[in-house]
């Protein structure tokens, strides 16, 4: 492939990057919820596991740093396709009505600017809340298995017993359910990969992927805001400064 | 608010501008003793007729066949091109569709792409561009070939015929919220992918076109569907997933 006849930046090009990045964001959601879902087993499983993770030695900062690098381009090719938009009607409608019939536009296809942008802001904050949150020199430290490892689990059930947290996540994944609502199906179709009988299945799939995972996401942060025993349990006293 | 002879009337809110340099505004016009069975056009004719007879500037818009099959009548009608009806072109909507006394908003289809040229007629000169660029076949001049010589199955026949059955009026620009012509474009490359006429150019019929409508300043493609829904001729989008295949294996083909 030369340089002059790849052009990675046209119209195709751009949403051939967005959905791309978009499968593989949506693979490690899946992934994401199936590790989170030890939260549901208890301290240990889940410290257990956060502990595996980080045991997996090089492979750690390499998908770091990939999920990082498929996050910006996920959102730069997506920025580049808004601003085409922008760009391509200065001189708007009065009136906009959709057609219905075979059309695809929901509030879900709409909006998927504005609950990317929003689901962007809170990765920085989730991520910044607790990949970079206190950690064993802060006091969150318990024993596994007779080693002292960090305490993930005291913070995640910290973190959603306070009710504003609790709603600003559930909030989040709401939007996030938008977002694949659209996305999901919108990927496989940017790719060039459906045809009219996958098409129908894709769509649909998309729902149900959106509404499972939602439900997945959901029912973590309520299990941990009305079920989990609190903290003073385990014998650990909540510092407040 | 309906009449005796079983006529109707309706406020029109329609888009009125100069020329392309000048801003345009919508304006309110009244219409009445409208035939239910009249064509939307004929109605437009109707209140053109009232206009000059006042020695007021008619309304601009286009037509040519009025039968659904030259694709020139495209208008945004209440936020839909064509209107409200599935299938139809402008020419074919009929007056009934809309209820006595109703306010109906007529703005030209809206692309930067798509320079309104006055009132509600807009240039669609970039459709043609993007179709010199790639959307032709190569034939040697001379006699019609036996036709026999050429097999195409019915299946691929028709296939084809579905994207062939574009007219090229825009609606598909019109009603993307990208105002993006994927569909379009889609739509010849995938007749044309399908047909052995179509083969001498395929290697390279995809990257041209696709290079021609980004540089005519059509937006890119979020996959909303609502082209599909607005297209008089129903053109689905799988014209579109053939156009992001054939434009991969294109840029494949080159190495």
């Amino acid at each position: 492939m030369n340089a002059s006849s790849f052009r990675p930046w046209s119209s195709i090009g751009k949403k051939l990057f967005n959905g791309l990045t978009g499968i593989f964001l949506m693979l490690f959601i899946i992934a994401h919820l199936a590790g989170n879902l030890t939260l549901l087993v208890g301290a240990d499983a889940f410290n257990g596991y956060a502990e595996w993770l980080h045991r997996l030695g090089a492979i750690v900062p390499v998908m770091e740093v990939g999920l990082l690098a498929l996050v910006l381009a996920h959102v730069v090719s997506a920025v580049a396709v808004y601003s085409d938009r922008r760009a391509a009607r200065t001189i708007r409608y009065a009136v906009v009505a959709s057609k219905g019939g075979a059309s695809k536009q929901t509030v879900f296809s709409r909006s998927m600017i504005l609950t990317g942008a929003v689901l962007l802001v809170f990765l920085v904050l989730h991520i910044w809340q607790f990949r970079f949150g206190p950690s064993i020199a802060e006091g969150y430290s318990t024993v596994l298995h007779g080693e002292p490892v960090r305490d993930l689990y005291r913070l995640v059930v910290e973190t959603f017993q306070n009710p504003l947290w609790l709603v600003f996540y559930l909030a989040v994944t709401v939007l996030l359910g938008f977002h694949l609502r659209h996305g999901f199906w919108s990927a496989f179709q940017s790719l060039g990969v459906l045809t009219p009988r996958t098409r129908a299945l894709a769509y649909s799939a998309g729902g149900v992927f959106a509404i499972v995972m939602v439900i997945g996401f959901l029912t973590l942060p309520l299990w941990l805001f009305f079920a989990a025993e609190p903290q003073s349990a385990r014998g650990i006293v909540m510092v407040v400064p | 608010m309906m009449s005796t002879n079983g006529t109707r009337s309706y406020s029109l809110r329609i888009w009125r501008q100069n020329d392309n340099s000048s801003p345009g505004a919508l304006v309110e016009y009244r219409v009445s003793d409208i035939n239910p069975q009249m064509s939307f056009l004929e109605m437009l004719d109707h209140l053109n007729d009232t206009l000059e007879r006042k020695h007021e500037v008619p309304i601009a818009f286009e037509s040519d066949c009025r039968e659904g099959i030259c694709g020139t009548c495209g208008l945004m009608i209440d936020g839909r091109p064509h209107g409200p009806a599935a299938g139809l072109t402008t020419c074919g909507l009929r007056m009934r569709q809309f209820a006595d006394g109703a306010t109906i908003t007529i703005e030209p289809f809206r692309a930067n792409a798509f320079p309104v040229l006055r009132d509600l007629v807009v240039d669609r000169q970039a459709f043609d561009r993007i179709i010199q660029a790639g959307g032709y076949i190569s034939v040697n001049c001379g006699q019609a070939p036996e036709a026999n010589s050429m097999l195409i199955g019915k299946d691929v026949a028709e296939a084809a015929m579905d994207s062939a059955a574009c007219i090229g009026c825009g609606a598909c620009v019109a009603s993307c919220p990208n105002a993006s012509a994927s569909l379009f474009v889609g739509a010849k490359i995938r007749q044309l992918a399908l047909l052995p006429q179509g083969q001498a150019e395929r290697s390279r019929r995809a990257l041209r076109m696709v290079e021609a409508m980004d540089r005519e300043g059509f937006g890119d493609c979020s996959n909303h569907g609502e082209c599909e829904a607005a297209c008089p001729k129903g053109i689905s989008i799988e014209s579109i997933a053939v156009m992001r295949r054939e434009y991969m294996r294109t840029l494949l083909a080159r190495g």
